[in-house]
């Protein structure tokens, strides 16, 4: 087995995908700067540079991979969407129902997302409930090495559009880039098996919208993605020394939703917490209650997640984005005291 | 009347000291995250800051703090801002991409070309509402190829709105060189959008002072927008820590970082034809000794330089001037660094 950092991991298992398919194509923005390895390996007819145009590149990417192109587009951070949410909400989440299914827009979009660096709250978010929310889109969060090379090369052979979301805590390029700038007077709290972790010799696709058990607990069930999911790991071993048994299931995939596994949890403890970085309210969280209420599963359930504008102000930041305290403490509470009384 | 080169330079070396103490404070791990500086685009903010009065308004970008200092925005509240504090400017909410100053109506943004509809509303704002005042919209070449800016500029156009727009042109899209993504001309795309456009040389304060003055009485009159094209340069690049001048600055610690990587991948047996490798690998090369050969590291591109040079003829003066600001500026970093009052 061989490790990996995590962008690295990305980025090799794209290079695997764009020796084997010609038709795949990666630009955006100072893409010649941030994927050079690529470029020098493809050339720049498949590895450019874009304007800060995201509606022209972004809108482009969709319409070329209708016209068979397997284009991997590019934007500085997730929160840069805003700029060009027309292309993914007007377009290409809407080819394959307008066409009567017949044509499919296969382009992914891959974004840094997250805070946890002082960027602040125009630079930070993680918006994946946002896009998930659009019927069409794939939503794509990986939390490990492994899972996000595997996850990419999912994505590059989904039929339909992609994002990809690729956590600044985890990244090693984002963070050099965003957050350090080779300072050695900065320290972030990166969690060390989301950074590195072991990979796959050859890279396979992993199923898109399978949830994996990253611990069995049998209190209370975590769900979370992301940064989340190692938050709620340490969590997790905070609680097992109070005696609560958490385990912590890490969705992997906004949309689609691994309904059957979170069920499954459920079933299993009674009790679930979400820990999502996105922001509370009509979002992933409230979807996970509604997917346990319609299976009228007997459930306590509640969340951490972020509620507000993400602060500039580090110590700020840290309060409002999900910690493991606030992870803690809320599982203490589900657990001991669930109706909150 | 001829702009008074005393009156624009205390500005410009106030906002460059003002920044060199924020790029300490980043470099000594005060600063989190990123920071873009406005060091040597200061004579294009002078030039046009120092001729705007009471109830004028402004749209800035991400490095909108000169702007700020020289609007008369009290410098300890933005450093604090910037060093994440409660008593900061915007409670430490903000940070140096978002500062927010209601009572001087300045506004920024983070978001590339963001500027040019901030600018268009608060014009419209200040045609119904401020007869007379007019708004700055700042911004960077780069946000010249963002659709919201030139729609903005079309707006501005078709409703006569009192803006000057900005544009600080310093060749680089982030750490692109916007030369090879962009088409055509600036300035004749914004006369294509109907909006009258000046040049000035943006190193030079008193030709920006002077070529904007006529634009901004334009639009204080009623006759609607412009369009100011100046080139300047950061010295620091896109933000500080940017990687490439890290390695033209320090090369034995930082090229080997990239060239390994880079080199396994050149030679990967699985990819493109060897012509079309090369391409790439000199398109990377080209990139770098395009950093090599920088404007950045001219010191007679510094604008502050250029105007001090041109006020040693009274060195009594100008070290009067100098070491007041100096000690304004200890003051305020002591001022900004005091422990937060409990």
């Amino acid at each position: 087995m061989r490790t990996s950092r995590f962008t690295q991991a990305v980025d090799d298992a794209l290079a695997h995908a764009m020796a084997d398919d010609p038709r795949i194509v990666v630009f955006g923005e100072d893409v010649p700067m941030l994927r050079r390895d690529l470029l020098v390996r493809f050339g720049p007819g498949r590895v450019r540079g874009t304007p800060i145009s995201e509606s022209a590149f972004v809108g482009a990417a969709v319409a070329a991979s209708m016209a068979g192109l397997r284009p991997v587009v590019e934007v500085y951070m997730v929160d840069f969407l805003g700029v060009c949410m027309d292309a993914l909400l007007n377009h290409a989440a809407k080819v394959e129902a307008f066409s009567g299914g017949k044509w499919q827009a296969p382009v992914v979009v891959r974004a840094p997302c997250g805070g946890g660096y002082g960027d602040g709250g125009q630079h930070e978010q993680s918006l994946w409930g946002w896009l998930a929310h659009i019927p069409g889109l794939t939503v794509l969060v990986p939390s490990t090495p492994a899972d996000a090379g595997g996850l990419m090369l999912a994505a590059l052979q989904h039929d339909g559009p992609v994002v990809f979301l690729e956590h600044k805590l985890l990244s090693e390029t984002s963070l050099e880039f965003l957050g350090s700038g080779g300072r050695a007077t900065v320290q972030y709290d990166t969690p060390e098996e989301g950074t590195r972790g072991p990979v796959p010799r050859k890279w396979r696709p992993l199923p898109i919208g399978k949830a994996v058990t990253r611990r069995t607990g049998g209190d209370l069930a975590i769900a979370s993605l992301g940064v989340g999911v190692h938050r709620a790991m340490e969590a997790a071993d905070l609680l097992e020394a109070e005696g609560i048994s958490a385990g912590v299931l890490d969705l992997r995939a906004v949309s689609p939703l691994d309904r059957d596994a979170v069920r499954g949890v459920v079933a299993q403890t009674g009790h679930l917490l979400i820990v999502d970085e996105d922001y509370e309210s009509f979002g992933l969280s409230g979807e996970l209650a509604a997917v346990v209420l319609e299976a009228g599963l007997p459930c306590a359930y509640g969340r951490v997640c972020t509620q507000t504008t993400i602060p500039y102000a580090r110590h700020l930041e840290d309060q409002v984005l999900p910690n493991v305290e606030r992870i803690c403490a809320a599982a203490r509470q589900l657990v001991q005291d669930p109706q909150g009384t | 009347m001829p702009p008074d080169l005393w009156s624009l330079y205390g500005p410009m070396l106030r906002s460059r000291l003002f920044e060199e103490a924020t790029a300490k404070l980043w470099h000594d791990g005060r600063i989190s995250g990123e920071l873009h500086l406005g060091t040597g685009e200061e004579a294009i903010v002078a030039g046009v800051v120092s001729q705007l009065r009471d109830g004028d308004a402004m749209a800035l970008d991400h490095r909108g703090t000169a702007a700020l200092l020289m609007r008369g925005v009290d410098p300890v509240l933005i450093l604090r801002e910037v060093l994440g504090r409660p008593d900061g400017l915007c409670g430490g909410r903000g940070g140096h991409m978002h500062l927010f100053s209601k009572e001087h109506l300045a506004a920024s943004s983070g978001i590339v070309g963001a500027s040019g509809p901030t600018g268009a509303g608060f014009g419209l704002a200040a045609q119904y509402l401020r007869p007379g005042t007019i708004t700055v919209a700042f911004f960077g070449e780069g946000a010249m190829n963002q659709g919201m800016l030139m729609e903005s500029l079309n707006l501005a156009a078709a409703w006569q709105l009192p803006v000057l727009f900005v544009c600080k042109d310093d060749d680089w899209s982030i750490t692109t060189a916007s030369e090879g993504l962009t088409g055509g001309e600036l300035a004749e795309r914004a006369r294509g959008l109907g909006v009258p456009v000046i040049k000035a040389d943006g190193l030079d304060v008193r030709e920006v002072w002077g070529a904007c003055g006529p634009a901004i009485e334009r639009a204080r009159a009623g006759d609607g927008p412009s369009f100011l094209h100046a080139r300047c340069v950061h010295f620091e690049g896109h933000f500080l820590g940017y990687q490439m001048l890290r390695a033209i600055r320090n090369p034995l610690k930082e090229i080997p970082k990239i060239s390994g990587p880079l080199v396994r991948s050149f030679l990967h047996p699985r990819g493109a034809p060897l012509h079309e490798r090369v391409a790439g690998l000199r398109t990377v090369i080209g990139a770098m000794l395009e950093t090599l050969r920088d404007p950045r590291r001219d010191p007679g591109n510094d604008p502050v330089q250029r105007a001090r040079g041109a006020l040693l003829t009274e060195p009594e003066r100008l070290q009067e001037l100098e070491s007041r600001i100096e000690k304004e500026m200890s003051q305020v970093l002591a001022s900004a660094l005091e422990e937060v009052p409990a």
